[in-house]
């Protein structure tokens, strides 16, 4: 079981520059064919400054940003039990390549279901861009599988 | 693109497939979204898991669903949306996205979307709200 401690626990800040190779790598990974994700050109003439991130490439700012798993680790979490329980965006400004934005998590609350045979962990994460506009906000659930934890 | 959609309460929008998720498809979305969790990449990490191979980033589908939703509107149209994964996305899977329009009110449209694999198993499930 996590420590319920990690409630209310918050990241420090960190700022992650939106670079234009990893949101080309993102796209074609997700098997994009849109070419305002792959070429300036495209994508200014679709109204963009510059490549635009696609509507699920904020959740990938922590890993990014050299932290991945910062809070699991901190709790202890083995990452090979890990699941993606629930995930929500919410936006409030674009952002593109060349923007920095700066990004912090809240735990927001750690639950138990089915006897302890789960963990659920919700996180909330901001990212601010450098003008300081709230760019979007998201909600995510991790479910940490605890069944035959006691083998090991 | 597509057959333009009746922006009204119960139409559905025509279904589309991505994939196979393959393990290249898994490597690359690894290296492109930071996630290296070896469960989705590394099979024998996967097996000492307990799991019979390597899955899909959860992630990968809503990836696929953003996708699905901006062949309809553009993707700054998509104001908010939550999604719940049901169930894992088996490498080689191919993942077929499907939505409903579940109310209007002028511009703003609220959709109900849905993810399912090969066998039928739905792996994602959730809202989005549009703003026309």
């Amino acid at each position: 079981m996590i420590d319920r401690r990690f409630i209310g626990w918050r990241s420090e800040p960190v700022v992650v520059e939106v670079d234009k190779g990893q949101l080309r790598l993102f796209a074609k990974a997700a098997g994009e064919t849109d070419p305002i994700y792959f070429d300036e050109e495209a994508a200014r003439a679709a109204g963009h400054p510059s490549l635009p991130a696609p509507p699920t490439f904020a959740f990938c700012l922590a890993n990014l940003a050299g932290q991945p798993y910062s809070y699991l680790r901190l709790m202890g979490v083995d990452i090979a039990r890990l699941l993606h329980g629930e995930q929500a965006f919410e936006y409030f400004a674009p952002y593109h390549a060349g923007d920095a934005l700066m990004i912090s998590t809240e735990i927001a609350a750690i639950t138990t279901k089915k006897d302890g045979v789960l963990d659920l962990i919700e996180a909330h994460t901001d990212a601010v861009n450098q003008r300081g506009q709230l760019c979007v906000k998201q909600r995510t659930v991790l479910i940490v599988r605890n069944e035959g934890a006691r083998d090991e | 693109m597509n057959d333009p959609v009746r922006w009204e309460a119960g139409a559905e929008l025509p279904a589309r497939s991505f994939g196979p998720v393959t393990r290249t498809v898994l490597a690359l979305y690894a290296g492109g979204s930071g996630d290296h969790n070896p469960i989705h990449i590394d099979s024998d990490f996967a097996r000492a898991a307990g799991q019979p191979d390597v899955f899909a980033h959860g992630m990968l589908s809503m990836a696929y669903l953003a996708q699905y939703i901006s062949g309809f509107v553009s993707a700054d149209c998509l104001r908010s949306w939550s999604v719940r994964f049901t169930a894992v996305t088996p490498v080689n899977a191919a993942v077929t996205c499907s939505g409903r329009v579940l109310n209007r009110d002028g511009r703003e449209v609220t959709l109900a979307l849905i993810a399912t694999v090969d066998d039928g198993t739905q792996t994602v499930i959730g809202k989005a709200q549009l703003k026309l």
